[in-house]
């Protein structure tokens, strides 16, 4: 493992930390905070999404990242903080906007749209359509061909992800995975620059989570930036080219996969999360033995994955 | 028990201008609640500021018809506004309480003592359908066939009624099969999801409740033609019916809310014709005349409970979409 660990990254200006200059970052984010009564879900100082990569943000449960996806797509209001997407910037910008910009999320809980059908979920994702507007859609002509255009991507996207047999059903009749592929189908229907998923994995079959990671891959060959969050350390590292590591609030650490695997600071914030102990007062022996415990979990399951 | 009489006033109230009335309300409805998932319990709100605004309109300022109607939908749209700029954004639960208490809060500023001047207190107004009887087409004669025997002026008002629930259920229906109804239908199941996708979810409900509410205003107006305005008529009893009518045909169903008024008349005349066509039979000697007409509303909620548990979805509504947990 340590022979691959490098010390820069071609993604990065300098030596890699925590909140590293990327050569070409498309989302910047600074002084990042949400506080929920007394407890600091998020507390980021700065921290950059490199462009035409994915990154994996991972860290153990309740590490603030739901939340701090929910404040970078103006689902949530920080306490303070800006950050800029594509150079402009997004604090205080609405949801839907931050959306019609070309960042377009997920969610951690599923949301399809049940009394929808499979297709009308699609549609719904595809942007500038003339026959939303109030007084147009009442005119059929006005809005027809750019319908058929989408009505196009929409049956291809369909086929991709496997849904096209569901296409007429409605969607609260698919099965978990199913919706997970649905909502992340549906949001590469707005044709978006960022892509940020929440637990795309999470309750999908371990068949189906192939061919997910295939999609992913897909993103990022197509031009995409994908930004996910993710528990599952093999696919993170089986995927991304950049990770970062949050852990109570904070970034702890970032990198290349391999590196940040094995980098102290992560095994401790994972340990931290589901161990009472202080690791500071441990002696050095119980210390190593966490360790090979958190690097044993960190590990992708050598033996029985291969 | 006279039978020809009972369906003959059962089948009178299919056309009603009450009907039409309550049909159109049950459209407004039906975008508020079916399509866009808002909870509007004031309904009969919007169909007292619709009723006073047309007769105020042409009592007060003499304004013709057309430019009354024109004042009946402004005041609805201002209302829609009043009601949504706040709560709109907030869980739909607030909506719902709002919308009941301003529907209140309008029968009681409007029965006001120093109000009487303008909206004629608990009286009511009365005398602001002449302009609206003036422009009879169909002259004085009586004519039809069967129950359904009226003279031009009765024909007037029930063929502007339902000329106009004819307009609404158009407008409902080329919408909702729109993107735009697409995007509606899509709040209501979920507003995040659909605001992750790049939709003014505020501005598309804020649209549908003025929509709904214009439906309900226009309502209001064909309500007083036939009769005068009354506040009492607008108490919650009357957003409860329309209600009722809307779940009986199925919330989001382009003829449903037509046919669920037509129903909710059509058994309540029956019924009334019944009881009292029993009493005076002397078979229910115990029930006054006031009684026969409350027994059948206990009737009409007693309805809507089996409805509610047999066919939960509406006469028109899709059982399948009922048998998610969504
Ligand atoms: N609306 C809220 N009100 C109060 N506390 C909240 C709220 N949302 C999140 N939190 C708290 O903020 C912290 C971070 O939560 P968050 O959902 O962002 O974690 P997460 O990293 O996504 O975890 P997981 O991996 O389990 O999804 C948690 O301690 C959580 O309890
Ligand atoms: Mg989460």
């Amino acid at each position: 493992m340590s022979d691959t660990q490098l010390a820069s990254s071609p993604l990065v200006t300098g030596e890699i930390r925590a909140g590293v200059p990327k050569v070409d970052p498309i989302l910047v984010a600074d002084g990042v905070t949400r506080q929920f009564g007394g407890l600091t879900a998020v507390d980021v100082e700065h921290v950059e999404i490199p462009r035409g990569a994915i990154t994996a943000l991972i860290g153990p449960n309740g590490a603030g990242k739901t939340t701090f996806f929910n404040l970078l797509t103006g689902f949530d209001k920080p306490n303070t903080g800006t950050w800029t997407f594509e150079g402009s910037n997004l604090a205080g910008v609405p949801a839907f906007r931050v959306a019609r910009k070309g960042m377009v999320r997920t969610f951690q809980l599923t949301k399809s749209l049940g009394r929808l059908t499979v297709l009308e979920n699609m549609l719904l994702g595809a942007k500038e359509q003339p026959g939303e507007s109030m007084l147009r859609a009442l005119v059929p002509a006005l809005w027809r061909s750019r319908e058929s255009q989408i009505r196009e991507r929409a049956e291809e996207l369909l086929v991709r992800f496997k849904l096209d047999a569901k296409r007429d059903d409605y969607a609260a009749s698919l099965s978990g995975g199913q919706r997970k592929l649905l909502e992340m189908a549906r949001a590469l229907m707005s044709e978006p620059t960022l892509v940020m998923l929440d637990e795309p994995m999470a309750g999908v079959n371990p068949a189906l989570t192939q061919s997910l990671l295939g999609h992913i891959l897909d993103l990022k060959e197509q031009g995409m930036t994908v930004l996910f969050v993710e528990h599952d350390m093999h696919m993170v590292r089986h995927i991304s080219d950049w990770v970062i590591v949050m852990a109570e609030g904070r970034i702890v650490a970032e990198g290349p996969p391999d590196r940040v695997m094995s980098d102290q600071a992560v095994i401790d914030a994972y340990l931290g999360a589901h161990h009472d102990t202080d690791l500071g007062s441990l002696t050095e022996a119980d210390r190593a033995a966490l360790r090979a415990e958190a690097e044993a979990e960190l590990e992708p399951g050598t033996e029985e994955k291969r | 028990m006279d039978w020809g009489s009972i369906i003959g006033n059962a089948a009178g109230e299919l056309i009603s201008p009450t009907t039409a009335a309550y049909a159109l309300a049950a459209i407004g409805l039906s975008v508020h609640f079916g399509y866009a998932g808002l909870l509007n319990f004031g309904q009969a709100g919007f169909m007292a500021v619709g009723a006073y605004a047309f007769a105020i309109t042409t009592l007060e300022l003499g304004w013709p018809v057309w430019l009354a109607i024109l004042a009946a939908i402004v005041a609805s749209v201002v209302f829609a506004f009043v009601l949504g700029v706040p709560t709109l954004r907030l869980r739909a639960d607030y909506l719902a309480i709002v919308t009941i208490a301003a529907a209140e809060i309008v029968r009681f500023v409007v029965s006001t003592v120093n109000l009487t001047a303008i909206t004629g207190g608990s009286q009511g107004l009365s005398g602001f359908a002449r302009g609206f009887d003036a422009l009879n087409p169909f002259g004085d004669a009586r004519f039809g066939f069967g129950p359904w025997t009226y003279s031009g002026e009765q024909w007037w008002v029930r063929v502007f009624g339902w000329g106009l629930v004819l307009l609404a259920t158009v407008i409902v229906f080329l919408l909702m099969r729109s993107p735009w109804g697409r995007v509606v239908k899509g709040i209501r199941e979920d507003e995040d999801a659909v605001r992750s996708l790049g939709k003014n979810v505020y501005s598309y409900k804020m649209q549908a409740l003025v929509l709904g509410g214009v439906f309900g205003s226009l309502a209001g107006v064909v309500f007083i033609l036939p009769r005068a305005v009354q506040p009492g008529n607008y108490g919650t009893a009357l957003t409860f019916f329309i209600w009722t009518a809307l779940l009986l045909g199925g919330a989001a169903t382009v003829f449903g809310p037509i046919v669920g008024a037509m129903i909710f008349w059509a058994v309540l005349s029956l019924t009334n014709g019944v009881i009292v066509g029993l009493r005076d039979a002397g078979v229910l000697p115990f029930i006054s005349t006031t009684q026969a007409g409350q027994i059948r509303f206990i009737l009409v909620g007693l309805a809507l409970m089996l409805l509610v548990v047999f066919r939960p979805q509406g006469i028109f509504g899709n059982k399948k979409e009922l048998s998610f947990n969504v």
